[in-house]
């Protein structure tokens, strides 16, 4: 059913924490991603010409990189994107079967792509291009929050993460559960100021993206040289051998 | 957005077919259309062919054309399954329309037609709110987007059952309202382009990764050397440099053109005015399908936000 969950007070709101502070943009999580899933809840994720020019494929995650301000204030940042699992997603409410739908018991929004026509309406109503569709098989494909890791008592304990966190050499990702306000990732929100991506459009996702922290407080000072210039050199014998060695 | 030709062909005719149907089935229990029942089953074929055709063609879209039943099911929260609910529900009194338009038969005709109407008008709205729930897409997510499906598909359907009631020599009322659709047309669409054209979109690149605390954002380096899925469906931007044309060429042909020549077949009269009624209806169709065009090429999509600026 298309229509969304009542949200019951205290419900489990598992989602993503990007620390966009610490991310150094090196596609880890999105290649970890494409490497679980291809053969995961959503498999497959197929590629288009895949050993030839114009390849493309069905990714769940894509790493960005922008550059915000300028001067010395200015940054460069790495910016993974990925579905958000919104409270109000208006991709599960525009779809016509039944496919979309999003879990009352853990807020994950899931396709069920046996029931999906291919009519592409929710890849549309996403603001945040986090759909894609599978040219191959004519459905929408999405982020599971790993559901198939998550829940999966056949690996260890510690390592029922999605698949993105599990992989991040700079542990720029975090997983839990949003929903209880003592939870490690919303301590960690609270705590850094975490926010949430358009939030004009009204979708109320819960993933919460980390600010990179302020470029002001550190340390602003011109790097010293390695060492002086030819010209400020005043031991005679170096002077000398910087004169021959530059002949 | 990408200008998808199956969905282009969808909406202007089956809009087009509701357009008919709605004022066949208003305009004939008045006794405002020629009496002739062949007149009437030739509109009302014309109609549910049109309608038949863009639907068949909507279906070229999906993915999986196979399961398009399972879209009947949630009409509660999805436009476009409310859609295909109203049309399907449409073809009911359509049906029995046509039948009493080609026995003349006056007792069934007048709730049939009046039926007819409310589900065509029903279901063009939710073709419209489609578009017009998007909000990712400033240009959809407009109030003028919906009652603007509902003007162009009635204008074009008047201008089918103008050429048509002309040719039965019948043809100085639904010209009239034809003409007047088409003014009216053109002027609602002008207001639409001024409107949304000074709307800035609520959404930025600052908001979209919320980084706009640090300062303007710029895209630096795309996830992707190769296009993907989002970009060719979602960041189509071929529309915008032929824009101002196109659309002159679309209020031209769609909306000035047709209500002038409707004009000209109303003071004609006669023999030959049904050239006239001929051309307007082509002419109206043409400018609908560039209009059409226009309003998946012209649209922006907030995804576009995380992309580099393409041309």
């Amino acid at each position: 059913m298309t229509s969304l969950p009542s949200p019951a007070p205290g419900a489990k709101k598992l989602g993503l924490v990007i620390d966009l502070d610490t991310c150094v943009g090196c596609h880890a999580c999105a290649t970890n991603c494409k490497e679980w899933n291809t053969s995961g809840h959503m498999a497959p994720l197929p590629d288009q010409h895949p050993y030839s020019a114009a390849q493309e494929g069905v990714w769940f995650n894509r790493v960005h990189a922008y550059e915000a301000g300028d001067g010395d204030e200015g940054r460069t940042v790495h910016f993974p994107r990925s579905c958000l699992h919104c409270e109000t997603p208006a991709c599960v409410t525009v779809c016509p079967t039944g496919a979309s739908y999003k879990r009352a018991e853990d807020g994950i929004v899931l396709v069920n792509t046996d029931m999906c026509i291919g009519c592409q309406l929710c890849a549309w109503a996403c603001p945040y291009g986090a759909r894609e569709l599978d040219e191959d098989q004519g459905v929408m494909k999405k982020c599971t929050l790993c559901v198939d890791r998550i829940y999966n008592e056949t690996i260890p304990e510690d390592r029922r993460v999605p698949a993105c966190v599990s992989t991040c050499p700079a542990n720029a990702r975090h997983f839990g559960d949003l929903g209880d306000p003592n939870s490690d990732v919303s301590k960690l929100v609270a705590e850094r100021g975490g926010y949430e991506l358009m939030p004009e459009m009204g979708y109320q996702p819960v993933n919460r993206y980390l600010p990179p922290r302020n470029a002001s407080s550190q340390v602003k000072t011109a790097p010293k040289e390695a060492g002086p210039l030819p010209s400020q050199i005043t031991n005679p014998l170096l002077r000398w051998m910087d004169k021959v060695l530059s002949r | 957005m990408k200008p998808a030709p199956s969905i282009i062909f969808f909406t202007v005719a089956s809009g087009a077919g509701y357009g008919l149907l709605f004022w066949l089935g208003v305009l004939k229990p008045l006794g405002l259309l020629p009496a002739s029942s062949l007149f009437g089953a030739t509109a009302a074929i014309i109609a549910l062919a049109l309608i038949t055709a863009g639907l068949c063609s909507s279906l070229l879209h999906l993915g999986r054309p196979e399961r398009a039943w399972r879209a009947l099911s949630q009409w509660r929260t999805s436009w476009l399954s409310r859609e295909g609910v109203a049309a399907i529900l449409t073809f009911l009194p359509a049906t029995v329309f046509l039948i009493s338009l080609a026995h003349g038969e006056t007792a069934l005709m007048v709730p049939a037609g009046l039926l007819s109407a409310v589900g065509a008008a029903v279901t063009v709205y939710c073709t419209g709110m489609i578009y017009a729930s998007l909000k990712p897409v400033k240009e959809w997510y407009h109030p003028m987007v919906a009652p603007g499906y509902l003007l162009f598909a009635s204008f074009s359907g008047a201008s089918l059952l103008a050429m048509l009631a002309i040719f039965w020599g019948g043809g100085f009322f639904p010209a009239l309202v034809a003409a007047a659709l088409g003014m009216a047309a053109l002027m609602f669409k002008r207001a639409y382009w001024a409107s949304v054209d000074a709307t800035p979109a609520a959404s930025t690149r600052e908001t979209a990764t919320g980084l706009g605390f640090i300062g303007k954002v710029r895209p630096l380096e795309s996830p992707h050397t190769e296009a993907n899925y989002l970009l060719r469906e979602m960041v189509f931007r071929v529309g915008r440099v032929h824009a101002a044309k196109l659309r002159s060429i679309a209020l031209l042909l769609g909306f000035a053109l047709p209500a002038l020549l409707f004009c000209v077949a109303i003071i004609l009269g006669g023999g030959a005015s049904w050239v006239f009624g001929l051309l307007a209806a082509a002419s109206a169709l043409a400018g609908l399908l560039v209009e059409r065009w226009l309003i998946f090429a012209e649209a922006t999509h907030t995804v576009a936000l995380y992309y580099p600026t393409q041309r």
